[in-house]
């Protein structure tokens, strides 16, 4: 017992000597990460139809969203409620640009033309929505990008020349190239886990470019960063349009998997939701908004046959959703990842204090 | 006013000329000629006292919410709930004992307590962490909105408008002239106004409270800095809990009055929400003058807005937010 103690003691700083030789890629000698990706890369051999599509890329499309919010709040310190509206505005260019079953509203590009435009449009869209939001700070960020989201909510229902009201865009077309359909369950599952994987490391590599550290310089003394030079504004709006881009990434996936969109895609209870999947996840790390969107999407498809079995009201998931959320927003403050972390230190420091090494595992920010 | 003047001539005048222009536009026969461009004058008075009166529910809502961040920095996302709540309590009153008036009070006494019980149990443990307690209220107003959907369906409610109330009255205010030479004067149901002139009473008491009494004085004293006030002996922990119960109960009356000249159903609680936080970001956060002017703004833009341009009336509100984020990010009457 004590040799394995002491092979864990010797092992940990070395570890930590060797991280910034890796320039920064810690999933590289993390086995479970490997194991991870090797049973994403699997799972159309594993899952069958619903459980690919309803749970794991609707997981990975939620999560998408969550983790452009995480890459804000985490790295800028701007909690923003607006990126599923950005994700739902480009699933809207999506439909109004492509093909779909409002002929009258649809351009009829082909998706090769509709996509890109759709990201850019989405993109400039959450860049002003961003330019106005840093115009204020903290909490009042969170109300300026709900009130946002909320008018393209109410937008949205309004309006029939673009958006068609509260009936929504239905039957999109979804791409067909190279003999394959891709909405097909086994080439959409990739396509979706492919955009995750790139949309996960980009963020993983930005907070670590001189790009990110200087956001996160920002964020934690917006006053030393504009005194050292940098501006602190710009590199808020530049936050902004990134996770902009990769939300409106996660609306083209979003409106490919139902195939339409509608107002209530975009309801303000829908933004909440995505700030519930990245705070419930943790906002510190980029994996924790997958973690939060699967915990979600779990709780939506199954809670209501849980309660049923328990003898509740099936109805009151969203009760459980809240609930759960109060919890973890109380008792920790970093989410999931939050808990396991401080979970594992406790553990740690338990054992280091039997074998009677203090001060090592109590440094817990 | 004075100094407003001095400093601003350019806008002084422009404040001027408009509201000479909105008088204009009330007392005048509008001639043939505007009635043929901008449709009849009915209309038109119809949309601002709506909009005025809307102003006041609006203001309501929003001086509870704005009187709970100014003091201890708590964006309060239930208080959307706290409305929908208050009006459920009021609908139930009066339809159990028929009393209006009794109502409001039931609907104060309610929605005060639930802000007293979050306040010590909920906010008190995570004073100064802002960001913890928006995500707090964020999960407390979930729980609400599915605790109240339980409670009381998906159905559309009303509260019953008191006898006494039902029906127009008269305003000496001329929208036409007959033919005959004789003139029309508007109509306008007698309850809406009621509400209204009970909302300004509301609005000049708190006023009057804050800036004229020994807890106005200590409120405002915390708005400015709560740790010198705690370090000066005040207890004030409960004034948060007072403060909390007076905004918290405002919203519950809100909720009353909503009920009466619109009606709750699920979803009216993040309406107004999102109503009070423009209201509160136009006029500044944390300022009952604010509240006050924001509110009449919103509610003016809204109403004038849905009648004559009915599809972009909401974009008219959004669009105000921006251009006050735009030229002055802390609100219209903001003292930081």
């Amino acid at each position: 017992m004590s040799l394995a103690h002491d092979a864990r003691v010797t092992v940990r700083p070395a570890a930590a000597a060797q991280r910034p030789k890796l320039r920064g890629w810690p999933e590289i000698n993390n086995p479970a990460a490997w194991i991870v990706a090797a049973i994403l890369l699997i799972m159309p051999l594993i899952a069958n139809g619903f459980f690919l599509i309803e749970i794991f890329a609707t997981t990975l499309i939620l999560g998408i969203m969550a983790l452009s919010l995480m890459f804000l709040a985490g790295y800028g310190g701007m909690v923003s409620l607006m990126q599923l509206t950005i994700a739902g505005f480009s699933a809207y260019m999506v439909a109004v640009f492509g093909v779909s079953g409002n002929a009258n509203i649809s351009l009829g590009w082909p998706w090769w033309l509709a996509v890109p435009m759709a990201l850019a449009l989405a993109t400039m869209f959450g860049t002003l929505g961003g330019a106005l939001a840093v115009r204020t700070e903290g909490i009042y960020t969170i109300m300026i990008t709900l009130a946002i989201g909320a008018a393209f909510y109410y937008f949205t229902n309004q309006n029939w020349a673009i958006f068609n009201g509260h009936t929504g865009i239905n039957t999109v077309a979804t791409p067909h190239f190279w003999g394959v359909n891709w909405r097909a369950d086994i080439p959409f599952y990739y396509i979706v886990l492919a955009v995750a994987a790139l949309c996960y490391f980009a963020v993983e590599y930005i907070s670590r470019a001189p790009f990110g550290l200087a956001l996160q310089g920002v964020r934690d003394n917006p006053r030393r960063m504009a005194a050292l030079g940098f501006n602190v504004n710009a590199h808020r709006v530049a936050a902004y349009a990134f996770a902009s881009f990769v939300a409106a990434l996660a609306g083209v996936l979003q409106v490919w998997n139902y195939r339409q969109i509608s107002p209530g895609s975009v309801s303000v209870g829908a933004c909440i939701d995505i700030l519930i999947i990245a705070v419930v996840g943790g906002i510190t790390r980029p994996i924790g908004p997958f973690i939060g969107a699967l915990i979600f999407v779990l709780l939506r498809t199954f809670a209501l046959d849980f309660l049923v079995k328990l003898g509740l009201d099936g109805n009151r998931f969203r009760l459980l959703i809240g609930l759960g959320f109060l919890a973890i927003v109380f008792w920790s403050s970093d989410g999931v990842i939050g808990l396991w972390q401080s979970w594992r230190q406790r553990q740690r420091s338990g054992a280091a204090r039997s074998s009677g090494r203090h001060g090592q595992g109590s440094g817990h920010g | 006013m004075t100094r407003f003047v001095e400093r601003h001539p350019a806008w002084a005048l422009i404040v001027i000329i408009a509201i000479a222009l909105a008088l204009w536009l009330t007392l005048a026969v509008w001639p043939p000629g505007l009635e043929e461009a901008i449709g009849r004058k009915r209309v038109f008075l119809n949309a601002v006292f709506n909009g005025i009166t809307l102003g006041g529910l609006y203001f309501l809502v929003a001086s509870g919410f704005t009187l709970i961040f100014g003091l201890m920095r708590n964006v309060n996302l239930a208080h959307g709930s706290l409305y929908l709540f208050g009006g459920y309590v009021g609908y139930a009153i009066s339809a159990s004992t028929g009393s209006w008036l009794l109502s409001f009070i039931v609907a104060f006494i309610l929605t005060a307590l639930v802000g007293v019980l979050l306040q010590l149990i909920v906010f008190r443990r995570m004073e100064g962490q802002d960001l913890r307690q928006t995500m707090v209220t964020i999960g407390l107003s979930i729980v609400f909105a599915d605790l109240m959907l339980w409670a009381c369906g998906g159905d559309f409610y009303q509260i019953q408008t008191p006898n006494w109330l039902i029906g127009p009255i008269e305003l000496p205010l001329i929208t036409a002239v007959k033919s005959s030479g004789e003139p029309v004067y508007l109509r306008y149901p007698l309850v809406r106004l009621v509400i209204f002139a009970a909302s300004v009473v509301i609005g000049l008491a708190m006023w009057l409270a804050l800036n004229r009494t020994r807890i106005g004085m200590i409120i405002r004293a915390g708005v400015d800095d709560r740790d010198i006030l705690a370090a000066t002996g005040v207890r004030i922990q409960l004034v948060f809990v007072l403060v909390f119960a007076l905004g918290a109960g405002l919203a519950g009356i809100a909720g009353v009055v909503g009920g009466t000249f619109q009606s709750l159903s699920p979803g009216e609680d993040i309406r107004f929400l999102l109503a009070s936080l423009v209201v509160v970001i136009v006029g500044g956060m944390g300022s009952i003058p604010g509240a006050a002017l924001g509110a009449l703004i919103i509610g003016l833009a809204e109403q004038l807005g849905s009648v004559y341009i009915p599809t972009y009336a909401i974009v008219v509100t959004f669009l105000i937010m921006v251009l006050v984020l735009a030229v002055r990010p802390q609100g219209l009457l903001a003292r930081r």
